[in-house]
């Protein structure tokens, strides 16, 4: 399969390629400095093009089909990790996965939004757009968190919880509004964690909590630059000013308010150096759960509470 | 001053407006196409007489409809929106707010106040879809708050009537937010044993839907109403399938599970003051 290369990508991956080709011939020729030169060449690019990332192109990095998913980085950062199925009432989605986890044996419960790498697993895993048995199970997952002083973390990484038919049937909008209500009152710390999109009511629905940070190339907005570009421009080709309008990456949210910090990637997206994503990713969890379980749970949800209730501008004449 | 160097803005905003209700003596019913004279219309509150079709109607004749004579106090009506992050598409989101609260005569999507409903005391959030398509932004958010805390303070039913389009783009992560924060504020209601009453009317979509539309104590709607967390276009275009007759609306609603009553809007008062009276709210919290 070939291998899925961003636009603004291209430059650096020609410089790549000439410098593998060089490589082979290195046996035969001595231009091992000239290597080098390259070498250092296709780092400065590679430096300058990630420095001066545009919105969209942030949006198209947290899209990357060779990004890290929820389960890939269980497998990196977690000790131990217990998958459970299931919302008890309906099925079992598998665009979100949840369990027991363990991590540097730290013990809490792990819930994500989880995308397909291939087709057949985008078919499955519904290109990780929950249903609200997806929602249901996270809250079931909670629940026992919950009883058993367990911390919570949650990956968000959604396209948005899907449209269809049948999850209107079941209730998607009681669903998703449901979980905002009980992660709001959760006696137990959570950490939200955007590795990848973060669209609408769909990421919210598991994005609630004490702690949320974001990984550097990700995005949390109340909807996807496409389709904003759609309803306000009416057409799809704006998505670029639409992204911009937005301010939906990692160091908007926290300039907003919204996101308490940012986990860096390794230079060329989370895609390039998944081991090193994951480290990133392990550290930071680390930290927050650590902080967050030394406080009391009443000082806990008070805190929470007062954090949403701060997120909004207005005028209020009154006061001014 | 000759008319084409007349004040562009002038012009845009004189022909934009527009009225829920057109004007004439009559109306035709969208939906079994009688001819309806406008004084019969008013006195049937905005529904028709044949088919019983529940015309949108704003907030100012919910509150006429609901509330007792004279005992509705407004509540909050400084709070206004700004425009944090300078929104920009084909026109600002500062002058799109200008242009709804001049046509509207409304400061915002959303309504609040202290009122009577056959008596007893309530606390009230009623949505104006005329309104940026009842959009909830960081000024919904913040009223429904506050009016949930109006309720706590008095220890009086507080009530809520969604008509909304959903989250408001033009504030972006911050309205997503507002659907946490409202959600939030009405654990407080929860804990503190306070009734939470939803009226869903015609159309409830997007993040309202999926935050306090759907959180109620006791939920009714007004019938045939539009509720759903996708738009009907999203889903049909994902699934690519025509959607079925009478899809997401309040009877489909009740059929899944996710509505107590539907009630024509003539009953809406009366029904509101049963479950009021059923309803009690016990002295203290726990």
């Amino acid at each position: 399969m070939a291998k899925y290369v961003l636009e603004f990508e291209k430059p650096i991956l020609e410089i790549e390629e000439k410098i593998s080709e060089m490589r082979s011939m290195s046996d035969q020729l001595d231009i091992g400095p000239e290597i080098e030169v390259l070498e250092q060449k296709v780092e400065r690019l590679r430096k300058s093009v990630y420095e001066q990332l545009t919105r969209w192109q942030r949006v198209q990095l947290a899209r990357h089909p060779d990004r890290p998913y929820t389960l890939d980085y269980i497998a990196m950062i977690c000790d131990d990790f217990f998958e459970m199925h299931g919302d008890r009432s309906f099925g079992d989605d598998k665009a979100i996965v949840g369990g027991l986890a363990q991590i540097n044996g730290r013990k809490l419960v792990l819930i994500g939004q989880q995308k397909g790498r291939d087709t057949n697993e985008r078919k499955v895993r519904n290109f990780g757009m929950p249903n609200p048995e997806g929602y249901r199970k996270a809250l079931r997952l909670m629940k026992l968190a919950e009883r058993f002083s367990l911390p919570v973390v949650t990956l968000i990484d959604t396209p948005g919880a899907y449209p269809g038919i049948e999850a209107e049937e079941r209730g998607q909008a009681e669903s998703i509004a449901r979980n905002l209500f009980e992660m709001a009152r959760l006696k137990t710390p959570i950490v939200n964690v955007v590795i990848g999109e973060g669209a609408s009511g769909g990421a919210l629905g598991i994005g609630m909590g004490d702690t949320l940070l974001m990984l550097e190339n990700t995005w949390f907005s109340v909807i996807s630059p496409e389709s904003c570009s759609s309803i306000l421009w009416k057409s799809w080709d704006y998505k670029e000013q639409a992204a911009e309008a937005l301010r939906l990456t990692a160091g908007d949210l926290v300039e907003m308010g919204i996101a308490d910090g940012i986990i860096p990637e390794p230079i060329g997206g989370a895609h390039r150096l998944p081991k090193e994503a994951a480290d990133f990713l392990k550290t930071a969890l680390i930290q927050a759960l650590d902080q967050l379980t030394q406080q009391p749970i009443p000082q806990l949800l008070r805190q929470r509470r007062d954090r949403y209730a701060a997120i909004g501008v207005f005028n209020d004449a009154a006061v001014a | 001053m000759p008319w084409w160097s007349r004040n562009r803005k002038n012009l845009d905003e004189s022909q934009n407006q527009q009225r829920e209700m057109p004007d004439g003596l009559w109306t035709k019913c969208p939906s079994c196409e009688t001819v309806i004279y406008k004084s019969e219309l008013e006195e049937n509150l905005y529904t028709c007489p044949k088919c019983d079709h529940h015309f949108r109607i704003g907030s100012n004749h919910y509150i006429d409809l609901l509330t007792d004579p004279e005992t509705f106090d407004e509540t909050h009506a400084q709070l206004t929106s700004t425009d944090p992050l300078e929104f920009v598409d084909e026109d600002s989101y500062q002058v799109k707010l200008r242009k709804a609260t001049k046509r509207t005569g409304l400061s915002d999507a959303m309504r609040t106040g202290l009122g009577q409903v056959e008596g007893k005391r309530v606390s009230l959030a009623i949505m104006d879809f005329s309104f940026i398509g009842g959009s909830m932004g960081s000024v919904v958010g913040e009223k429904f708050c506050r009016a949930v805390d109006d309720a706590i303070r008095e220890r009086v039913p507080f009530i809520c009537i969604t008509a909304s389009g959903g989250a408001r783009m033009m504030e972006a992560a911050i309205s997503l937010m507002q659907m946490a924060k409202t959600s939030t504020r009405l654990t407080l209601l929860a804990d503190e044993r306070i009734p939470y009453i939803v009226i869903l009317t015609d159309p409830t979509t997007g993040g309202v839907t999926a935050s306090y539309a759907m959180l109620g104590d006791v939920t009714l709607a007004e019938p045939r109403a539009l509720i759903g967390f996708a738009g009907p276009r999203v889903i049909e275009q994902t699934i690519k399938r025509k959607l079925p007759e009478g899809f997401q609306r309040s009877e489909f609603q009740q059929e899944h599970g996710f509505v107590d009553h539907i009630v024509h809007r003539k009953e809406l008062r009366k029904t509101l003051s049963r479950v009021l009276t059923l309803l009690p709210i016990p002295e203290t919290a726990d």
